[in-house]
């Protein structure tokens, strides 16, 4: 079989709206992190092996079940999508041969009929050629009732799945719904001549060996102590060149990086290097540090339905009370960036031109006196009962939160509002109390995209209020009927250039509203041995090692 | 002896069903639950979670759960762990190996060293070793393994480079010398506090026993000091020791906690703390009956030793 390397090609229009979003810089950065000037290439045949250390153990092998993101590293090395997504935001085919859109007819005009297109030449790592049948059974496993999956959202408006040749996979919308091409970089295709012999796919041995078309096949697991993977030589893209590529579960994230220290690690990702441990990560020799930007969020979330947060004023001048640099500075070593928005600030539809937050307190207090709040007895404000006295919490035990709430209830006291700080255990923050909006406030850091895709009708359509009986994760509680509109303007619309409009009305209108208030967007510390090439962080995934088939040893 | 074996055996069964009810209880007291860890996947809402629930069987009545585990766990089906869908024992008996090596040479270690320093402290009574003795196992029973564990690798690892800084062996390299070299460190750390105990127990049953009359009678007959200690005092100072090990034997499988978290050694310990953190119920009942099951054993062994040791006690 020849080998057709797979780049990051095909830039359709709205691929290209992405790349020019990040920068003329980021367009020729791939090529330029992976080859410096006096070109390192990589070998022929797979070398060497890289080992990454990773503080929560993978566990789920079946990229369609529940599981977290360290799993994500296993599903990315092992699978295939249809699609992937670059670290520019950019949607590049991965097992299809073309991007579906509305310019080349994958996508039609209404947004309900679409076609994809795949490789002829993927194998699964069993030898089966890998054909439309196999997309079609993914597509109706995850959706199947019996089937225990993970994410199911957008799947569950597909209709009419048709297999029109082996290389050609045709299906229906229910609904227009723009979000499906970015979630389907994030569905992994799994081989339907195993797992439809399965009579109960959700305990199948192939969820505890899986086999799939990616760069790595299974190696062998060591529970609770580490997962190798090897090298697939026969796989359709670019690499791998390494050998073997090794997951090592250290639990403990002193201990992890005491590891990478004496190098018995090689690379770590996630927020596994704390940020206190930035300045010894940078002293060490030879390694590279990296900081790489996230998604995710960190945020004071607001209980909209309670009484304290129903005015405006308040919301405004609790910002205005928050002293968000002394927090990035003394607390996360000034590496996070402060943000306005929940869209990530390497997102193609990140608003720029947001108010800037400021730290005035004489102007909070000038607010809520206008406002009618006014301070009692015990110098606490109020107004036709209601005392701006509330609860914030956070997972016992997150050492930066617990000190970040400190500085915050020193300065809400300044304003005359009473934050009492009530933390509870991660099993307990993350369950009910927060899933079904018990809490008054949260310090919180949330990833509000999925996939990378700008819809956020998750967490702010007012039917996605699971508290009152929605079916979302929108915990806040917050409702903008504005913002609804918008929102299901923004799911519907294909046109990246239109969408970006949408969605940037939605960044102004949540800014104004102050749902939640931003701290900042978290930046997060990577390390690895010098001499690892090719190695390309991508926050619009959740995994270090979405592109591990191109790292070798130089 | 029949009788005391029979009703031995109804405690233990009693007991193991008390145990299993206030294990399952506490563990569906804790809030959260399974799927708690999936609260801010972005792309998970409260429908997908409340189907998984329902597909794992979450929404019944807590008292269905528990019988439909305790009758399974009767025909032999410990059940499925939540987490990685292998059976319960299968999860068990791959961390079992890792901590019984573990635990077994720290054992070793801390009895012979342990009992070597009872004995001695207590015929050499309020001597300069009796001292340090004495003041090493305080401190050794007061700092945090966690400490050790810390300071030993980074003097012997990132130091000096003699001894790995963690994890069981080198991945690609499974020769037994490379098992012993990574087993040095934390074996030793883990002995250090086992040592301090044993001691402390050694020392006050050896005098305990040095103060017998047998003991007197046996130097007044003109016996050598040494075989008066080694067969008088040491045989009847190691009896309550005999108990001692049936409380501690259990630990050999139910693994150390905090030294496989430094050490990143996969054992039973570490199994537990990420079973309960994944709220992974099925684990979790395992491993406590697993445990529960070990003790009660050990208990009753030692207690059977102890009598066919010492003919004064009687089971009955």
């Amino acid at each position: 079989m020849t080998k057709k390397p797979f780049k990051l090609p095909d830039m359709s229009r709205r691929n290209a709206l992405g790349l020019m979003g990040a920068g003329a810089a980021a367009l020729l950065a791939p090529n330029l992190l992976g080859k410096p000037a006096f070109g390192q290439t990589p070998p022929d045949a797979p070398a060497g092996r890289i080992m990454v250390g990773v503080s929560q153990e993978p566990t789920v092998f079946n990229p369609l079940m529940p599981h977290i993101e360290v799993d994500d590293n296993v599903h990315f090395s092992i699978f295939d999508a249809l699609f992937r997504i670059n670290e520019n935001g950019a949607i590049v085919p991965n097992l299809a041969s073309e991007v579906p859109s509305l310019e080349n007819g994958g996508i039609s005009e209404d947004g309900l009929e679409w076609r994809v297109r795949l490789r002829d030449d993927v194998r699964w790592h069993d030898g089966e050629p890998f054909t439309a049948d196999d997309v079609k059974f993914t597509l109706e496993l995850i959706v199947n009732p019996d089937f225990r999956s993970w994410r199911t959202t957008g799947h569950n408006l597909v209709r009419d799945i048709e297999i029109v040749s082996p290389t050609e996979v045709t299906w229906r919308m229910e609904e227009p719904f723009a979000p499906y091409l970015s979630f389907l970089t994030e569905t992994f295709i799994v081989p339907a001549h195993i797992l439809s012999n399965e009579s109960n796919p959700n305990e199948a041995a192939f969820n505890r060996a899986p086999v799939g078309t990616g760069a790595f096949r299974w190696g062998r697991r060591t529970a609770g102590d580490n997962l190798v993977l090897q090298a697939n030589p026969d796989y359709f893209g670019e690499g791998p060149y390494i050998e073997e590529l090794i997951f090592r579960y250290i639990p403990d994230m002193t201990v992890l990086f005491t590891q990478f220290q004496s190098g018995d690690i090689d690379i770590v990702g996630r927020s596994y290097i704390t940020q206190d441990n930035y300045e010894a990560a940078n002293a060490l020799p030879d390694r590279v540090v990296d900081l790489v930007s996230t998604p995710s969020v960190e945020s004071i979330y607001l209980n909209m339905e309670r009484p304290q947060f129903q005015d405006p004023a308040v919301r405004q001048a609790l910002y205005l009370a928050l002293d968000r640099g002394s927090i990035i500075d003394v607390l996360y070593y000034g590496l996070p960036k402060p943000t306005e928005t929940f869209m990530p600030q390497q997102s193609f539809y990140y608003h720029d031109g947001l108010p800037t937050h400021e730290f005035n307190l004489d102007k909070a207090r000038e607010i809520l006196d206008e406002a009618g709040w006014l301070p009692g007895p015990d110098g606490i404000r109020a107004k036709d009962g209601v005392r701006l006295s509330f609860n914030n919490s956070t997972t016992t035990g997150a050492h930066l939160r617990e000190q970040a709430q400190q500085f915050v209830q020193q300065t809400f006291a300044e304003i005359g509002v009473q934050m009492n700080i009530e933390n509870l255990p991660a099993a307990v923050m993350w369950g009910d109390f927060w899933g079904q909006s018990e809490f008054d406030t949260a310090m919180v850091g949330i990833t509000f995209l999925i996939a990378a895709d700008p819809d956020v009708s998750n967490r702010f359509h007012t039917a996605a209020i699971a508290a009152q009986g929605g079916r979302g994760s929108n915990t806040g509680q917050y409702s903008n009927t504005e913002v609804d509109a918008l929102l299901e303007e923004g799911a519907r619309t294909f046109d990246p250039d239109k969408r970006r409009e949408i969605y940037l009305r939605i960044q102004e209108i949540i800014r104004s509203d102050l749902p939640f208030l931003p701290l900042f967007a978290y930046t997060q510390v990577y390390g690895r041995k010098a001499g690892i090439e090719g190695f390309v962080p991508n926050t619009n995934t959740r995994s270090e090692t979405w592109h591990a088939a191109g790292w070798y040893w130089s | 002896m029949v009788a005391f074996l029979l009703r031995r055996f109804s405690q233990s069964i009693i007991l193991l069903v008390i145990v299993s009810i206030l294990g399952f209880v506490v563990l569906n007291l804790i809030p959260g639950g399974p799927l708690a860890q999936y609260a801010l996947d972005p792309g998970m809402n409260q429908d997908d979670r409340t189907r998984i629930a329902a597909q794992m069987g979450l929404d019944r009545p807590h008292w269905v759960q528990y019988f439909d585990w305790a009758w399974r766990l009767l025909q032999g089906d410990w059940g499925t762990s939540f987490r990685d869908g292998n059976p319960v024992l299968t999860v068990i008996s791959r961390h079992v190996p890792a901590t019984l090596l573990l635990m077994g040479s720290a054992t070793v270690i801390a009895v012979s060293i342990g009992t070597w320093i009872g004995i001695r402290g207590a015929t050499h009574r309020y001597s300069v070793f009796d001292y340090v003795a004495t003041v090493a196992a305080m401190i050794a029973l007061s700092i945090p393994t966690f400490w050790f564990g810390l300071i030993g690798i980074y003097f012997f690892s990132l130091r000096l480079g003699w001894l790995p800084a963690g994890n069981m062996y080198t991945i690609g390299d499974g020769s037994l010398l490379n098992y012993l070299h990574h087993l040095i460190m934390p074996s030793v750390v883990l002995a250090l506090v086992h040592i301090a105990i044993w001691s402390r127990f050694m020392r006050t049953a050896t005098l305990d026993a040095i103060s017998q009359e047998f003991v007197k009678t046996a130097r007044a007959k003109g016996v050598r000091e040494r075989r008066v200690i080694m067969k008088h005092v040491v045989g009847n100072a190691l009896l309550p020791m005999i108990t001692l090990a049936g409380v501690q034997l259990p630990s050999l499988l139910t693994g150390a906690l905090v030294t496989e978290t430094v050490f990143t050694w996969p054992g039973m310990g570490r199994l537990f703390l990420d079973s309960l953190g994944y709220s992974d119920y099925p684990v979790v009942m395992g491993l406590l009956m697993f445990s529960a099951i070990l003790t009660i054993s050990a208990n009753f062994i030692a207690d059977v030793v102890v009598a066919l040791v010492d003919p004064r006690i009687r089971l009955a």
